[in-house]
């Protein structure tokens, strides 16, 4: 299974004088976990808010399942099948668990403001869809229980798993998560890894950006490592791992 | 039987009791006080500040744009329904655009209103906090003084003099100027007014709750949450907020529509920036996002001052034998201090939504997972 899910090319991004993405050029195949890795401030996330449409960038190709999405907005992004989840958790803290979901359902479902007032059968019966596949989805995370309560009162890794359950309500071809692993301990890092492996094998694809590095080396099919805006490798995670530049850019050079 | 069938069946009876008590409060108060029409009169312009409220809390309270030129959607239905329903335009506008039946210009306020509502929201969008709050202010001043000063050219409100001799709301034949005798039972014009407003409050209601409880409802607290969140979500925040004005200002529109038929007159002074603070200080005062919170608001805010001006005068000459401060002042001071005294104690409002007492005041459940958090955090930071 080699058919490119994503692909982009040339892709640069300019904050002023800084350069953040210079020519950046990657394809996701269809299935894979596809990892981001690179020391802070090598453009992982920039990188990530382009492809969520979050950010604009200044020229490059950008096509995702055969569809294209250059400079289009975050919510044409998400309606062609990319969904995202925030390196520091975003969640509608004031809201319940469930209704977090119910949220990232927004974009599959239809009802105007008319649909809303009126209420006819089909808008009640697309409602009632919504909140079945919102519990549905905190089932598959893992955290049903917490349906009711709000947001902002459950624990650290259930934030996460909601944050992931929220991004599959939009029925996603591309999973994108942002350092999930990020302040876990071991035992959650390993609950996350299963839950994402379920996540690929339920056929959607993964694009991971992650510090953890075993977390990374044990779960990505490839990787592809940036550094001051450039993509300085990418291969499979053996090869990544022996590659000079990217103990360079890692650990700095020996002095001769 | 289940426990959701009782508290429906309950609920039932509850709306049904609540819907019988407000067809009679007319009744009640018309005939058991001495100045009791004045009361209804003070009661019909409560429930239009139902009405206002509960758009305002549609912009305010929901999608969390803080809105202070509200009143020029009040004003902007008022006047759509005070021209096309009084002689004032009779000279230019052709005859079949003049006095319509009465929901045609209900829908019409409420489709400019509307309209005046995205031409608030679309240049402000990119705005939030303060900032909208300085431009919306400075919106409700401009439609005020276009009312003010629009009789030239040529005469379009009729400048400071306002419009009058709107006609009176003629529904399925009927003239609600006029008493009417139905069953032997006397309707006097301000109770017909009464439950026309009553009716179009209860659909303000209807709609409102609804909405709140829709994909669009969610759509607007997810974006006053997190916005960048809500983006990423695949939220069309533009439209959405957009659609957040438009909704409120139509509710406006109606209210407005509302007054100038009850009233029969409409001038600018009516609709000054005190007005947008009062509709603001009732959704606050009762509760933002929550509905029945912001309709306890706008009672208790519209009514107040009616009451104290009932109350003060006999209290001062019982307690000082003549009439030490003028009523009107001191009617405005006790209620200051009632506002500033509630919102010290009660930030959250009377009625507040569980949503948002859950911000203002964490519960300690919340403190005590953070601690459990921290202390996690503390242990993985040994390991």
């Amino acid at each position: 299974m080699t058919e490119a899910l994503l692909e982009i090319n040339g892709i640069h991004k300019r904050f002023g004088g800084l350069h953040a993405l210079n020519d950046i050029a990657l394809t996701i195949n269809k299935g894979e976990i596809y990892g981001l890795i690179g020391p802070n401030g090598a453009g992982k996330t920039t990188l990530f808010n382009v492809l969520t449409g979050l950010y604009q960038p200044d020229e490059g190709k950008f096509t995702f399942n055969g569809r294209d999405l250059f400079r289009q907005k975050p919510y044409v992004v998400v309606e062609s099948g990319i969904a995202r989840t925030f390196q520091n958790i975003r969640l509608f803290a004031n809201m319940s668990a469930l209704e977090n979901v119910m949220v990232g359902r927004h974009v599959r479902s239809k009802a105007s403001v008319f649909g809303a007032i009126l209420r006819p059968p089909s808008a009640r019966k697309e409602e009632a869809n919504i909140r079945i596949r919102a519990q549905e989805l905190l089932d598959y995370v893992g955290i049903p229980q917490h349906a009711e309560e709000l947001a902002c009162n459950l624990s650290y890794g259930d934030q996460r798993r909601l944050e992931i359950a929220r991004a599959l309500a939009t029925d996603p071809k591309l999973l994108a998560l942002d350092e999930p692993a990020a302040g876990m301990n071991p035992k959650e890092t390993e609950e996350l890894k299963a839950l994402m492996q379920k996540i690929r094998n339920d056929g959607v694809t993964i694009l991971l950006i992650e510090h953890d590095v075993k977390l990374i080396m044990g779960l990505c099919d490839r990787i592809a490592v940036l550094d001051y805006g450039k993509k300085i490798a990418e291969g499979l995670p053996e090869a990544v791992k022996s590659n000079p530049r990217v103990i360079e850019a890692y650990l700095g050079v020996a002095p001769e | 039987m289940n426990l959701i069938d009782i508290f429906s069946r309950q609920r039932k009876t509850s709306l049904i009791s609540l819907g019988l008590m407000l067809m009679i409060l007319p009744w009640i108060i018309s005939h058991g006080f001495e100045s009791g029409n004045s009361y209804l009169r003070a009661f019909d312009m409560a429930l239009l500040f139902i009405m206002l409220s509960l758009g305002l809390n549609i912009v305010v309270g929901y999608a969390g744009m803080l809105d202070f030129g509200y009143i020029a959607f009040y004003a902007v239905g008022a006047y759509t329904y005070a021209l096309l329903n009084s002689p004032h335009l009779q000279a230019l506008l052709p005859a079949w655009m003049m006095y319509p039946p009465f929901i045609v210009s209900i829908i019409l306020a409420a489709g400019i209103a509307c309209v005046f509502g995205i031409m608030l929201g679309g240049p402000t969008l990119k705005l939030r906090g303060d900032y909208l709050a300085i431009v919306t202010l400075g919106f409700g001043q401009i439609v005020r003084i276009f009312l003010t000063n629009l009789d030239r050219p040529f005469n379009l409100t009729n400048g400071p003099q306002g419009i009058n001799n709107i006609q009176r709301v003629h529904l399925f034949g009927l003239d609600l100027g006029r008493p009417v005798q139905i069953l032997g039972i006397t309707f006097e014009p301000v109770h017909l007014y009464y439950y026309l407003i009553l009716f179009f409050c209860a659909l303000i209601v209807v709609v409102s709750l609804r909405l709140q409880d829709s994909r669009i409802g969610r759509a607007w607290v997810a974006i006053r949450e997190d916005e960048i969140a809500a983006n990423a979500m695949g939220l069309n925040t533009r439209n959405i907020k957009l659609l957040a004005f438009a909704m409120g200002a139509s509710f406006g529109g109606i209210s407005g529509a509302l007054f100038a038929s009850l009233q029969g007159f409409v001038s600018p002074e009516s609709f000054i920036m005190m007005e947008s603070v009062m509709v603001l200080c009732m959704v606050v005062l009762g509760g933002m996002g929550n509905i029945p919170g912001v309709i306890l608001g706008a009672i208790i805010v519209s009514i107040t001052p009616e009451i104290l001006r009932d109350v003060i005068n006999p209290l001062q000459m019982a307690l000082a034998g003549r009439k030490v401060v003028d009523p009107e002042t001191l009617r405005m001071l006790i209620f200051g201090l009632v506002m500033i005294v509630i919102m010290l104690v009660r930030p959250e409002g009377l009625w507040p939504s569980s949503r948002r007492r859950a911000e203002l005041k964490p519960q300690t459940k919340g403190i005590a997972l953070q601690e459990k958090d921290d202390m996690q955090d503390a242990e993985r930071n040994h390991d």
